[in-house]
């Protein structure tokens, strides 16, 4: 591929303003408050840095690049598109605990403007609603299999407004989702142990749907054969790989997961020995 | 035609958010019934409506979307040489519009709109469509031209790699666009549909005002 193919595959295949500056926005802010933080002697660690930048590259990546016309013409790439956007990028963020940096970054005028819409009552209520560890599994597992239903798929591919219908839900629903799980242990949010239940219970429909995908013989979604396969694959092989990316790579999400949430168990469990000998004893 | 303009014909806000929201629950009504190709996916207005400069391969002069204003037009992307699907499709179409009755027939257009101008110049393009019948218009264009019809309907092409003849293969998309009479897009066809449900979206879009 000659330097400017490569040049011209980075460049928006759709370009979508609500996109650059959603992705663009939280990241300046970021690498404002990196500054601000360092200034003030309290610098952000770099693991921490490149997970929240690798998180929102990655977002930005297939959702603004030619990525996203692959993803539009080929099953399986576009569920690579929906891992990123629904797992790896909102995980990566999550992961980076981004609060403290993203509000030393915002400017004053800014954060008074978004303190109203932050504490409005309705918004909390609906936040509060749909992070119910139970209501938030059954919506992250369930618009999987929402968008994957091949009459709805059909259209999602076929229809631009219902394609980024598809795209931004899996987007904002894998934020609040892997928020929930890996965000911070404060009153009111799910125990450590609810929450490793919950990433054992996405993990299962996925796996089971992955596996339904990847040996099905049958193609389910004449959609991508219809608008023109970005290169030449069977249908199959399409699906067969499509339903490998909805099974396995979901399913190394929900481990990593788990070991993230299991170290820092363990953690808490150093910092407070007494609790855990008293909760010990009390057992035994 | 720029794109600004193509916009400010689209569908207002309202009706398409209402279509929108009307999709989810019909969507999943689809779901239920296993198709059967008694009839065709609708598109409820929702896929753009139908705009493009190209020439038209009988008289060669450009061409705007406006000049079908008033008839329902079949749009397919595909190309001379193509061996079995083009044919396939493009006599399925004719003889979905050959079971209309005369004054509806008349009010309905099959656009072929080539992928492949090296090899299809107005001269093969022309003969290529009236072997069709008299409703097929071929229409060509430059590859810039095509790319933005294609993307505007989200469907796309490729060309195979040529043989030792020079020929080669073109990958591209088997849908048939249909739009009403004011230019709205109202149905695709997939290749499992059949001429009876063609000919049934036909006669109700060439019946309506």
């Amino acid at each position: 591929m000659s330097v400017l193919a490569a040049l011209r595959f980075l460049l928006p295949w759709e370009f979508s303003p609500v996109a650059l500056a959603a992705c663009a926005l939280p990241a300046a802010a970021y690498l404002a408050g990196l500054r601000a933080r360092r200034a003030s002697g309290r610098p952000e660690g770099g693991l921490r840095t490149l997970a929240f930048l690798v998180g929102v590259g990655s977002i930005y990546a297939v959702m603004q690049t030619h990525v996203d016309f692959l993803a539009q013409h080929m099953f399986w790439i576009h569920r690579v598109q929906h891992l990123v956007l629904h797992h790896l990028g909102p995980f990566l963020i999550a992961l980076s605990a981004p609060t403290e940096t993203l509000v030393a970054g915002t400017p004053r005028a800014l954060a008074r403007r978004l303190a109203p819409v932050v504490s409005n009552r309705a918004l909390r209520a609906l936040y509060r609603t749909l992070q119910q560890p139970v209501i938030a599994c059954t919506l992250f597992v369930g618009l999987i299999f929402f968008w994957l239903t091949p009459a709805v798929h059909f259209y999602a591919m076929l229809i631009k407004p219902i394609y980024l219908t598809m795209n931004w839900s899996m987007l904002i629903d894998g934020l609040l989702f892997w928020w929930l799980i890996l965000g911070p242990e404060r009153a009111g949010a799910p125990r450590l142990a609810t929450r490793m239940a919950m990433l054992v219970a996405i993990a299962i429909p996925q796996a089971i749907l992955g596996a339904y995908l990847t040996f099905r013989a049958a193609p389910l979604y004449d959609v991508y054969g219809l608008c023109g396969r970005a290169f030449a694959i069977s249908p199959q092989l399409d699906q067969q790989l499509g339903g490998l990316n909805t099974w396995i790579p979901p399913g190394m999400m929900s481990a990593l997961g788990l070991v993230v949430l299991a170290s820092r168990w363990m953690r808490a469990d150093e910092r407070a020995p007494l609790r855990a000998s008293g909760q010990l004893g009390r057992a035994g | 035609m720029s794109t600004a303009t193509d916009r400010g014909r689209a569908a207002p806000i309202r009706v398409r958010a209402a279509a929108l929201a009307g999709f989810a629950l019909l969507a999943s009504g689809c779901a239920r019934t296993p198709r059967t190709g008694a009839s065709l996916h609708p598109l409820y207005g929702l896929a753009p409506r139908l705009a493009f400069t190209l020439q038209d391969a009988a008289s060669g002069a450009a061409v705007t979307a406006a000049a079908f204003r008033g008839r329902v037009v079949m749009l397919y992307f595909g190309y001379t040489h193509c061996p079995d699907v083009c044919p396939t499709t493009l006599t399925k179409l004719a003889a979905a519009v050959r079971a209309l009755p005369p004054e509806e027939r008349r009010r309905v257009r099959i656009l072929f709109v080539t992928v492949d101008p090296a090899r299809d110049t107005l001269a093969v393009l022309r003969a290529y469509a009236a072997a069709f019948g008299p409703e097929v218009v071929g229409l060509r264009g430059t590859k810039a031209e095509i790319d933005r019809l294609a993307a505007r309907y989200r469907v796309t092409y490729s060309f195979g790699k040529p043989n030792a003849r020079g020929n080669y293969d073109v990958t591209h998309s088997s849908a048939v666009f249909i739009f009403g009479r004011d230019g709205g897009s109202a149905a695709v066809v997939e290749p499992a549909d059949g001429v009876p449900a063609i000919r049934a979206t036909l006669r109700t879009l060439a019946s309506r005002a």
